[in-house]
């Protein structure tokens, strides 16, 4: 793509997103989300050194999409792999890239030490409710009701229990520093998750800890609507199930700390408690914790 | 205003159509030929109209818009 020097350049394609045409099917919403890492990076002038880790999924190719270094690794063990990373070289900038049957079903072990030890690594999940590569069967961040391969009756929580509200259980290990949860859609929501995308870079950049947005987006195919309709249904129906928000901004805070002195002890407490109050039936809010998503 | 020129790169089109709908000011349309991958790409129909809001660009999965503006 040529532009000419006479002219000012509005919008273009980040330099860390290789010029390759993706397989993902129309209006899926991990293009939008692999450009809006790729502008960060950029941003932040850090694609020399940083290393992607990509998951088991619809992203697995996610090395062919990112003009920057990566590794693929084990489904479900992309925190694994970014632990050793980032500990064996810190002057790395390390991130994964998951989604939410790669994160919250088998790779939930790793994600969930991965904030307790407060690695310092940033972690991007797409969360659309669905195992998208295989077809479209139930993932446990499926929605209550939800029509999938596995539930064609819909998802019966008294027989299979509730959407894996996984933003918020990270953001209650102590060794979180930045954790919060987006949605993609409308442009200003788009917006917003690439400014949380870089505060959790930045939080990485600054040795501050555990760094993860959970992003929330769809699957037209798999859900059997079109593009437009399915950016309804995450904007609609999604963050009834999985409330907007930040729910972690601040340093790492041993738990002793937040109790001994009824949480506001490094200026976090009221996250933390906002967090652990997050119950699975909350309505959805927008703007939950502290400032915006 | 200045004039802003709107480039397409038609053969990573998908048709999703999110650019059409997102557009404030109806400058896309979507074309009636088939593209590269067998979509109907996204087309300009009134680049007049355009203002550089970059919405366009925002929603699209599959980063087809250029946006620049002479200087």
């Amino acid at each position: 793509m040529s532009v000419t020097t006479k002219e000012k350049v509005l919008a273009r394609r980040p330099d860390s997103l290789a010029p390759a045409v993706t397989h993902y099917c129309p209006g899926c919403g991990h293009g939008v989300l692999h450009r809006l890492v790729a502008e960060v990076i950029d941003e932040l002038g850090i694609a020399e050194r940083t290393v992607g880790v990509a998951s088991v999924g619809c992203s697995v190719f996610a090395y062919d999409y990112f003009d920057l270094d990566f590794v693929q690794v084990p489904h479900g063990r992309a925190p694994a792999a970014a632990t050793g990373l980032k500990r064996a070289r810190p002057d790395l900038v390390v991130f994964t890239y998951q989604g939410d049957g790669d994160m919250a079903a088998i790779g939930t072990a790793e994600i969930i030490h991965a904030a307790v030890r407060g690695e310092r690594f940033t972690a991007v999940m797409y969360n659309n409710s669905i195992y998208g590569m295989t077809g479209g069967q139930m993932s446990p961040t499926t929605l209550p009701g939800m029509v999938t391969d596995t539930t064609p009756a819909g998802r019966d929580p008294a027989e299979i229990g509730y959407p894996f509200l996984v933003a918020e259980t990270l953001a209650a290990q102590p060794g979180a520093v930045y954790v919060a949860r987006t949605r993609l859609g409308d442009m200003a929501s788009i917006v917003k998750t690439r400014r949380a995308l870089l505060r959790a870079f930045k939080a990485q950049l600054d040795g501050e800890g555990f760094s993860m947005v959970e992003v929330l987006g769809s699957c037209p195919v798999n859900w059997g609507m079109s593009p437009s309709e399915a950016n309804a249904f995450v904007a609609r129906e999604m963050v009834r199930h999985f409330p907007l928000g930040v729910f972690r901004d601040g340093p790492a805070t041993p738990p002793a700390v937040a109790e001994a002195d009824g949480g506001g002890g490094r200026g976090t407490g009221g996250n933390v408690s906002a967090a652990r109050g997050t119950g699975a039936q909350r309505p959805a809010q927008e703007g939950t914790g502290r400032g915006d998503a | 205003m200045a004039e802003i020129h709107i480039q397409l790169d038609q053969d990573r089109c998908k048709g999703c159509e999110l650019c059409v709908e997102a557009c404030p000011r109806d400058v896309l349309a979507m074309a009636s030929h088939i593209n590269a991958l067998g979509y109907q790409p996204v087309e300009v129909v009134a680049a007049e109209r355009c203002t550089g809001c970059r919405a366009c660009y925002v929603v699209c999965p599959d980063v087809v818009f250029t946006l620049t503006r002479a200087a």
